[in-house]
């Protein structure tokens, strides 16, 4: 199973989804899923591929492909400064 | 002056999931106390609680809200559908801002706090789900119910001890009456039976074990009582402004008339007399009644060696000669003490016995003690009109919260 499929199979999974609900062309805002849900994913996937997202690479993570393709460069030990570029000035995901 | 109703209430315990099944069982004398199912006790000393049975949460919950709300808050949001049901009441959007939520409880959301702690220290996990702070935290009850119903207004969560119902049912109250909300969702909730929580509790030395028949080990006021058993459950009340609780022609199941809160700055765990019994005449101070006119007291009753000897003199104190004419019973002898939910659930226990004219007993009464002389009303469910009733909650800590109720005439 690819990274894909998997990063597809745990987002159903966690969000308690119908299967095919989400694709890879999904985007989180389109299917529901919330900062916090984002989180929540990004747990998972941390627990099942064995690795630790960064935070700014979590916090970039807007849409199935995102994720995998981020998810994809953290396991293969990509540069990933420019996601932690972009991550200055988002939205933190829990306020307080 | 304004005046404030309850015509709304819900309760879940091991009594029942709803206040009619739970009022039945209390009537009926029959305990919710037995051998804890939701783990395996055995490597403890007293292992048996007054659990929720054959509770699914699955059934009452999607599985994606379920994922946020520890069993606490379940417990809340489940006497809260039922309060808001029976109340019937409907709050236009412009009444929003002024409708909020106070819930009591001592061990917030113990479960998930116990199973995270166990995968950090036990299983050497190097991190925990992110769900655990949003589930675990003390006012995550009163932010579901807030979300659940729309309530905008003031709101917060109290945590007491075993008086944290009754204070947030009092506070609720006051902010009623002093004009800063017109409806409220107030009670309390506790989901505390994990194996942490009973193994810290066991070393206080006031649990009862129950000798293998649990349905029997709590029994206030009778001089063999061994103590206390862990609960779980929830209360919750709709309280409204009296007026406006008229003005939709809502059913007025009593009419909170007092509430006295006081502090013993005296002993983290030993109870006194002075403080539960300030808190008893202030409710009645801020009622107009007299002692006279107390028909019922629904004890905090633990079935602890000190509490039932003090709260015995407390009403001594307090009600002088009346205290031998006025009934008292401790329904813990059969709910347990449900800890931050205890005050709530046993103020459903209160008005339902004024609504139905039937005082329900203290369970597993067997022998008196010299220094509980009073009429406990042993093991049988009685009969008795009640205008005026209170329910006391005294935590450890020495916060005392006296709640009381009037038959709305």
């Amino acid at each position: 199973m690819d990274v894909a499929d998997k990063v597809i199979e745990i987002i159903t999974r966690e969000q308690h989804f119908e299967p095919g609900k989400v694709t890879i062309d999904s985007t989180f805002a389109e299917v529901g899923i919330d900062s916090l849900d984002g989180v929540n994913i990004m747990f998972a996937l941390e627990e099942e591929f064995k690795i630790e997202i960064p935070d700014a690479v979590a916090q970039n993570m807007r849409s199935v492909r995102q994720v995998v393709d981020g998810l994809t460069r953290v396991i293969e030990g990509k540069d990933i400064s420019d996601l932690v570029a972009m991550a200055e000035g988002q939205t933190p995901v829990a306020g307080n | 002056m304004r005046r404030v109703v309850i015509t709304g209430m819900g309760a879940i315990a091991s009594t029942g999931k709803n206040v009619a099944s739970f009022m039945g069982n209390l009537v009926a004398g029959r305990s919710g106390i037995r051998r804890i199912t939701l783990w395996d006790p055995s490597a403890l000393s007293v292992q048996i609680a007054a659990e929720v049975p054959d509770y699914v949460p699955t059934d009452l919950f999607p599985l994606k809200r379920l994922d946020l709300i520890d069993r606490f808050a379940q417990f809340a949001l489940i006497a809260a559908r039922e309060a808001m049901e029976s109340s019937q009441i409907k709050l236009a959007e412009e009444e929003l801002p002024r409708f909020g939520v106070v819930t009591g409880t001592g061990m917030g959301g113990a479960q998930t706090f116990d199973g995270a702690f166990f995968n950090l220290y036990a299983k050497n996990a190097t991190r925990l789900h992110p769900f655990t702070i949003p589930k675990m935290m003390h006012n995550a009850a009163t932010s579901q119910l807030c979300m659940e119903y729309g309530a905008l207004g003031p709101s917060l969560t109290v945590a007491t001890a075993c008086s944290s119902s009754g204070h947030a049912i009092g506070e609720a109250f006051h902010l009623i009456k002093f004009g800063l909300a017109d409806a409220m969702l107030a009670g309390g909730t506790d989901a505390p039976i994990t194996f942490g929580m009973l193994r810290a509790w066991e070393s206080v030395r006031v649990l009862a074990s129950g000798d293998g028949n649990p349905s029997r080990a709590c029994r206030p006021f009778s001089a063999d009582r061994e103590g206390m058993v862990i609960g779980e459950g929830a209360g919750i009340f709709v309280l409204e402004e009296l007026t406006h609780a008229q003005r939709r022609g809502a059913k007025i199941y009593a009419e909170i008339a007092g509430y006295g809160a006081s502090s013993d700055a005296n002993h983290i765990t030993q109870p006194s007399v002075a403080g539960p019994a300030r808190a008893v005449r202030l409710a009645l101070a801020e009622a107009r009644v007299n002692p006279e006119e107390v028909d019922y007291i629904n004890a905090h009753g633990t079935g602890t060696r000190l509490n039932d000897v003090t709260e015995t003199q407390v009403v001594k104190e307090v009600f002088k000669d009346h205290a031998r004419r006025l009934v008292i019973s401790s329904t813990k002898s059969m709910h347990g003490h449900t800890m931050g939910a205890t005050g709530a659930i046993e103020l459903v226990a209160t008005v339902m016995a004024m609504e139905q004219g039937v005082i329900p007993p203290t369970a597993n009464y067997t022998q008196p003690d010299p220094e509980c002389d009073l009429d406990y009303v042993p093991n049988q469910a009685r009969e008795k009109n009640v205008r005026v009733a209170i329910s006391n909650s005294f935590a450890f800590g020495g916060l005392n919260a006296v709640l009381l109720v009037r038959r709305f005439e």
